[in-house]
C-alpha cells in the first residue's frame, strides 16, 4: 500500500471520516488538560510574575504557525511536482488556520511584550519576519480566491508558498542569523541551561500537542470541505452544459 | 479556583480571550462553510441522479 493512493480523493475521504473524531477528542482532552494545568496549575515566574501563563499559547501557535507552512510547502511541491489535488486542496485548507495560529502569536506576542519590554511591538527580526509571515498568509489566501481556475491558482499559490518559505524559516531562526533583538532565544531547547523549567515544560508540551492536533483536525475537515466544493463545482458546470 | 494573577492579569487574560476568540472564530467558520457546502453538493448529487432517472426512462420508454 502506497501513501500516495490517498491523493485519491475518495480514498481521503473514507480515511479522514474514521480518523476525524478520533484526532477530534484527542485534540479537545490535550488543549482542556494542557491550558487548565498550566494555568491553574502552575506558579508564577520569578521575573515574569503570572505573564509566563501566556507562554502555553504563545509558544505552540508560534510554532505551529511555522509548521502550517512548512506543511504548505510540502504540499505545494507534491501539487507541483505530482500534480495530485488532495495536496493542492490541504495547502489551500491549511492557510487559514496556520493565519490564525500566526495571529494568536502575534497577539499574544504584544500583550506579553508590554509589560516585560515597555512595548507592544518593535521592529526585532523575529518579530517582524513573523508579521511578513501574517502577510504572506493573507496573500496565498488571496491569491486562491483571485483566479478562477483552480489548476492555475494551485500553481500559483504553490510558487508563493515556495517565496514565503523563506519568511518562515527566518521568523524561526533570524535570532540566529542577527543580532538577539528584544525576543528571547528558543524556549524549548535541548540545552538544559536554556530550556523553561519542567514545571512549566510539562504542560506546555500537553498545549504543543493540543495545538499540533487542533491543525491535524481542521486540516482534516478543511480539506473534506474543500474536496466536496470542488465535486459541487465540477457538477454545476456539467449541469450548466446541459 | 482562580490563581492570583497580580498586576499582569489584564495581560494574561487578555493573551487568553483574544486566542480563544480567534480559535472560536476559526473552529465556527470551518463548521459553517462545511455544513454549507454539504448541503449544497447533496442537493445537487439528488438533482443529477433525478435527471439521469429520468433520462434512462425515456431510453426505457
Amino acid at each position: 500500500m502506497s501513501l500516495w493512493e490517498y491523493a485519491n480523493p475518495q480514498k481521503f475521504m473514507t480515511l479522514s471520516r474514521r480518523v476525524l473524531p478520533v484526532v477530534t477528542a484527542l485534540t479537545v482532552i490535550c488543549l482542556v488538560t494542557g491550558l487548565t494545568w498550566g494555568f491553574f496549575g502552575t506558579p508564577n515566574d520569578y521575573k515574569q510574575g503570572s505573564t509566563v501563563k501566556i507562554i502555553y499559547l504563545h509558544v505552540p501557535a508560534a510554532m505551529m504557525a511555522i509548521n502550517a507552512w512548512v506543511m504548505m510547502l510540502v504540499a505545494s511541491l507534491v501539487w507541483l511536482v505530482r500534480r495530485h489535488h488532495v495536496s493542492a486542496l490541504a495547502a489551500r485548507a491549511a492557510a487559514p488556520v496556520g493565519l490564525t495560529f500566526t495571529l494568536i502569536a502575534l497577539a499574544t506576542g504584544a500583550l506579553w511584550g508590554q509589560p516585560m519590554w515597555g512595548t507592544w511591538w518593535a521592529w526585532d527580526p523575529r518579530l517582524t519576519s513573523f508579521l511578513i509571515l501574517a502577510l504572506f498568509y493573507l496573500g496565498y489566501i488571496a491569491l486562491w480566491q483571485a483566479v478562477d481556475d483552480p489548476d492555475t491558482a494551485a500553481d500559483l499559490t504553490g510558487v508563493l508558498c515556495i517565496v514565503g518559505s523563506v519568511f518562515a524559516l527566518l521568523s524561526r531562526y533570524a535570532v540566529n542569523f542577527w543580532n538577539q533583538g528584544l525576543h528571547q532565544g528558543a524556549s524549548l531547547s535541548l540545552d538544559k541551561q536554556e530550556n523553561v523549567s519542567d514545571v512549566f515544560w510539562f504542560p506546555l508540551l500537553v498545549c504543543i500537542a493540543g495545538f499540533v492536533l487542533l491543525f491535524v483536525t481542521l486540516v482534516l475537515l478543511r480539506t473534506r470541505t474543500e474536496i466536496r466544493s470542488r465535486r459541487l463545482a465540477a457538477l454545476l458546470a456539467r449541469e450548466r452544459m446541459g | 479556583m482562580m490563581p492570583d494573577l497580580g498586576k499582569y492579569a489584564d495581560a494574561v487574560l487578555g493573551s487568553y480571550l483574544a486566542s480563544f476568540v480567534l480559535m472560536a472564530v476559526l473552529v465556527g467558520l470551518s463548521l459553517w462553510r462545511g455544513a454549507r457546502v454539504r448541503r449544497a453538493l447533496a442537493e445537487v448529487e439528488a438533482r443529477t441522479q433525478m435527471e439521469m432517472r429520468a433520462g434512462e426512462g425515456k431510453v426505457d420508454g
